[in-house]
């Protein structure tokens, strides 16, 4: 099986951690990904603010570069989504029906990290071990649009030495929503400020995810109101192994104390 | 002349206002939380949810496709149990035939029940200006309209004001229109609602003329259908001697059958009731029992052009339950006026731009007025889907024929776009981006995304890019 890591635009340039972890977490369950690198971006920012023109011409480059592969892994909910979300109605749009076929053809193909490790790999222990207090948000695209379930709940439970605090309105929407965060900054800084205070009444060290994105933005509040809580995607959870040992600078979980 | 949402800012300014007013801010989040609870212990009560809304939504598409057979069915019958129908354009037009029909009574005073439709058409207006006073008798739209604020909420219109609010309202406010608050009305719910009573019950008793809405026409007997829950709509939709129904033309369902899969969903999805207390039915007009003239105008204004949008055209099937403005994270930051339409919230944010295009700032801000996080789909009773229809709409902005247009973003957002096609150039720009990183400003990022750093800081960029370690490192074998 050829298997190729979409990594995203995002994590190429600002969480390059994520993709390595990724790639690391891959390698020990025995999947050597490639990496094409004329791979760019999603369209997402694009789709969603209604550029579906331009979106087009994304789908059809990831089309390109990622058409000959028979499963592409994206460490992204968001981003994992679109081929099978939008890239036909943006074909459809632009009136290009052989973009269209192409891309229901690879779409199944298309693979959320945590759906590729639970359905296609069949695993739920993924050997992990991460001492410390987590808790994770499910992000909207991960709950609503391309739900993964309890995937990334499964996985976090099974890592050893783990202490997972479930996150209070968990099911609420962090405020990003891609432009949104830029078009109505007021509304969205609101809706970040509650999910950063629950973030906070966790008492967690780690905030995980499936998607940057939104932990950019939560993340970003936390460090604003100077606030230690590390926001980490669930890939470099999943990825370190007792060989790793605990992360440094992270406060140990009491489970782990207490052992 | 009460205040109307004319000339509304866009919902970005009018959000930015809203989300510093802290007591709006409580009050609509404590509302939206407690109904939210109610209705989602009710929801949980019933195994066959999921298909209720699969029904509801079958059916309002349904009579989305055969629309004018069943107005033409629902005339037929109403004027053969003795209505008078009346056929209107838009707005302009469904005023001007109720201000005839009331001026021909001759009457001064007339009651209201709630009704959305008349808030949209901006009917109290049309009706001051001939000199006539139409009373609310919902207890919201009355706290409404004695406070000269506009609605927040299809269900509840007072939803963003509390008790303290209302109690300054009312002793403020009534003795202008009839039966002062008593002395020493305090902000004790039952206290409010008894004030209420007193007030209105003279209105209803001496009223000869009612106009009303309704949640539904039965189109097989030509049957109104009103829910409510204090049972103030009922008491106009019998005691007038004339009764002036507006209805939008997509509230047709065909039959009774039908009738009770949307009765199973209201009650449940919009107050978390199991059954509204009040439903009221009433065909024609009946000798001797309740009014004896009875008009009913159909009401266009627009909705045969949300109907010719193919994606958008589902926003037609909402029995304006208000479930999606309560579970919206960003109504609750904002309340409903923001959105500057008595219809708010995620139905709001689709259903102003197709009823009224997309050419003015204000609405053309409205489908933009979402983070697409998509709680809203999974409550509607309807299956609306409302992130489908935002996409769509945010197309017509960017792309389509609506004249607000962005140029600056579309520019930019293809410069990107250019780039990222072309791998020798974006491989370049990643690699920028890493040399770039120190000389971004982490706590102000220059107009127009500096709305991100007003309440969050910009991550590092990292030296080393996902892109450049795979090269070095040989994909982290060495
Ligand atoms: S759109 Fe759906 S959820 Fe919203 S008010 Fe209408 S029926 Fe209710």
């Amino acid at each position: 099986m050829r298997t190729a890591l979409f990594v995203t635009c995002l994590n190429d340039g600002l969480f390059p951690r994520s993709g390595q972890a990724t790639v690391k977490l891959l390698r020990r369950l025995g999947v050597e990904v490639e990496f094409p690198p004329a791979q760019s971006c999603c369209g997402q920012m694009h789709w969603n603010t209604g550029y579906r023109a331009e979106t087009a011409r994304l789908a059809a480059h990831f089309v390109k570069v990622f058409g000959e592969y028979d499963a592409v892994v994206v460490p992204s909910a968001s981003c994992g989504g679109m081929p099978g979300e939008a890239y036909e109605r943006a074909a459809e749009t632009v009136g290009d029906a052989g973009l269209a076929r192409a891309v229901r053809e690879l779409a199944p193909r298309v693979h959320e990290l945590t759906g590729f490790l639970t359905d296609v790999l069949d695993v739920e222990d993924v050997g992990a071990y991460f001492p410390h207090r987590v808790t994770y948000h499910p992000t909207c695209h991960s709950l609503r649009a391309a739900p993964v379930g309890a995937r990334p709940y499964r996985l976090l439970r099974a890592v050893a030495g783990i202490e997972f605090i479930e996150l209070p309105a968990q099911e609420e929407c962090c405020g990003f929503g891609g432009t949104f965060s830029v078009k109505n900054p007021a509304v969205s800084g609101a809706m970040n400020a509650d999910k950063a205070r629950h973030v906070l009444e966790t008492g967690a060290s780690v905030l995980a995810a499936v998607d940057n994105s939104c932990l950019m933005n939560i993340g970003g509040r936390l460090a604003k109101d100077g606030h230690t809580v590390r926001t980490m995607h669930l890939a470099e959870i999943l990825a370190r192994t007792r060989a790793d040992g605990p992360v440094l600078d992270l406060p140990h979980s009491t489970r782990e104390l207490t052992r | 002349m009460s205040r109307t949402f004319v000339g509304w800012p866009a919902f970005p300014q009018a959000a930015a206002v809203a989300t510093r007013d802290a007591q709006l801010r409580a009050n609509v989040a404590r509302a939206t939380g407690t109904i939210r609870a109610k209705r989602a212990k009710l929801v949980a009560e019933r195994p066959d949810w999921e298909e209720l809304r699969d029904s509801a939504a079958a059916l309002k598409d349904d009579v989305l496709t055969h629309l004018d057979t069943y107005l033409l069915q629902v005339e037929e019958k109403v004027t053969a149990a003795g209505g008078t129908v009346h056929w209107a354009r838009d707005a302009a037009e469904a005023n001007r035939i109720v201000t005839d029909l009331v001026r021909a009574t001759g009457e001064r005073e007339i009651v209201k029940v709630k009704s959305m439709l008349t808030e949209e058409i901006g009917l109290d207006n049309a009706l001051a200006a001939a000199g006539i006073d139409a009373r609310e008798t919902d207890l919201a739209a009355a706290i409404v309209q004695l406070g000269d604020d506009l609605p927040s909420h299809v269900v509840v219109p007072a939803l963003h004001r509390n008790r303290a609010e209302i109690r300054d309202i009312f002793v403020r406010e009534m003795g202008r229109h009839g039966r002062p608050a008593p002395e020493g009305l305090s902000d004790d719910p039952p206290q409010l609602a008894e004030a209420a009573r007193l007030h209105m019950r003279e209105k209803f008793l001496k009223a000869k003329v009612a106009v009303s809405g309704a949640n539904f026409l039965v189109a097989e007997t030509g049957t109104a259908v009103v829910v409510e829950s204090e049972g103030n709509g009922r008491m106009c939709l019998t005691l007038a001697d004339t009764l002036i129904t507006l209805v939008g033309l997509e509230k047709v369902v065909p039959t009774w059958r039908d009738l009770e899969v949307f009765l199973q969903l209201l009650a449940r999805n919009a107050t978390g009731e199991r059954m509204a207390p009040y439903t009221t039915t009433w065909t024609g007009t009946t000798p001797g029992d309740g009014p004896q003239t009875f008009h009913l105008v159909l009401v266009d204004n627009g909705r045969t052009r949300a109907l010719a949008d193919e994606v958008g055209r589902q926003a037609l099937r909402c029995i304006r339950c208000g479930a999606c403005m309560n579970i919206c994270p960003v109504y609750e930051r904002t309340g409903g006026q923001s959105y500057g339409s008595v219809y708010p919230g995620p139905i709001g944010a689709i259903l102003n731009p197709l009823l009224k295009g997309l050419d003015d700032p204000q609405t053309a801000s409205l489908p933009y007025a979402s983070s697409l996080c998509g709680a809203c789909n999974d409550v509607c009773p309807v299956r609306i889907r409302f992130t489908d229809v935002l996409l769509e709409l945010r197309h017509q902005v960017a792309e389509g024929d609506a004249k607000v247009k962005h140029p600056g973003e579309k520019a930019a957002l293809r410069a990107v776009g250019a780039v990222m096609e072309h791998p020798a150039a974006w491989n370049a720009a990643i690699r920028a981006a890493g040399k770039a990183g120190p000389l971004i400003p982490k706590k102000k990022l220059p107009k127009p995304l500096s709305g991100w750093t007003d309440s969050r800081i910009v991550p590092g960029i990292p030296k080393e890019s996902f892109r450049a370690w795979w090269e070095r490192t040989d994909g982290g074998t060495e």
